[in-house]
């Protein structure tokens, strides 16, 4: 099997993954875990008062999207990045120079 | 060149040092949330991920000195976890937690040098996201940048020592580093509460199962680009 064939498969069963539980929990809250932590922590311990607040909070459900986003734009954008290059058939290069 | 290498380290250390003294910055496990973990427990666990991140620094220096080819990869693997970290998918417990993407890193750079770069991402989780935070970034750091990547590349060693195929061993070390991290967040939470170690348990280590074997998965899926088109790379990484 071809490493692109092989490879599809693979990021078929994560996407799987990643959309089943949407499908097969239609009533979840899916909420976050670790705000699931702190409700925990509040209750095992109801006098805890978290003693330090972020620096800085997105302003924003949307913003904080927005922030997400850009790192895992960015974070793909390296990655595809690389993988274009070390992937690069060889010769590709030098056929442009000798064009130009 | 070397010389510049070795500042930079040593600057890199000293603002480390200053952010966790001024800030008390405290554990490292994947994400605690800011100001979760008393004051005792946050520095504790930053100063036990000092010795990680500065051999980390020392180990990337030697493995670029060692296969100078490798760079490009250094920053894919940053990349990689940058992007998964990113990801916060549903699990079948109904909540949702993300993947850490450390594991592809350890696997070829070995677990310290993962230290340095899973600590540039928590700190930019914490500083712009306010996910996790800067007095937990030390038990976050722990959890995510240390504990995962030495399990990662431990099971990727011992898998090929025992013969396992290359996919089944990035597989399997990417997939029980990822679930062991948030083991750790969930016993660096029980510890300092006291109490409830089966109910961090249950919040953390279940919900991320699965996200753990979609992280298997995916870094299988870059390994297997790096097997075919950067061998000579891996090799002279001793990956291969």
């Amino acid at each position: 099997m071809k490493v692109w064939q092989k490879n599809l498969i693979l990021i078929a069963l994560a996407v799987l993954l990643a959309a089943l539980p949407l499908w097969l929990l239609p009533n979840a809250e899916f909420g976050g875990a670790d705000g699931q932590a702190q409700e925990a922590v509040q209750e095992l311990n109801p006098d805890y008062e978290p003693w330090f607040e972020p620096i800085l909070e997105p302003a924003s459900g949307e913003i904080e999207s927005l922030l997400f986003a850009l790192q895992a734009a960015i974070g793909a954008g390296v990655v595809g990045f690389v993988l274009g290059r070390i992937t690069k058939r060889p010769g590709d290069g030098k056929k442009n120079e000798e064009a130009n | 060149m070397k010389s510049c290498i070795i500042d930079r380290c040593i600057r890199t250390c000293a603002v480390l040092a200053v952010l966790m003294a001024a800030l008390a910055v405290g554990a490292s496990a994947m994400h605690i949330a800011e100001g979760y973990l008393p004051v005792g427990w946050a520095i504790a666990w930053g100063v036990v991920c000092v010795p990680f991140v500065a051999a980390g620094l020392i180990s990337i220096r030697k493995k670029i000195e060692q296969a100078p080819r490798a760079k490009i990869l250094l920053a894919m693997c940053g990349a990689f976890a940058f992007v998964l970290s990113a990801l916060k998918l549903p699990s079948f417990n109904g909540s949702c937690s993300h993947p850490t993407g450390v594991g592809l890193g350890a696997i070829l750079f070995g677990p310290v040098a993962m230290s340095v770069l899973g600590l540039i991402v928590l700190l930019f989780q914490a500083l712009l996201l306010a996910h996790g935070g800067l007095t937990t970034l030390g038990a976050n750091t722990f959890s995510m940048a240390v504990a995962g990547p030495i399990v990662s590349w431990a099971v990727y060693k011992l898998l090929r020592k025992a013969g396992a195929p290359a996919a089944v061993a990035v597989f399997a070390a990417a997939a029980l580093g990822d679930l062991l991290t948030y083991v750790v967040t969930s016993v660096q939470l029980a510890l300092a509460t006291g109490d409830g170690m089966l109910k961090f348990l249950t919040i953390f280590a279940v919900t991320q199962i699965p996200l753990a074997i979609a992280e298997g998965l995916l870094t299988v899926v870059v390994f297997n680009v790096l097997e075919k088109y950067s061998k000579s790379e891996l090799q002279a990484l001793r990956v291969v």
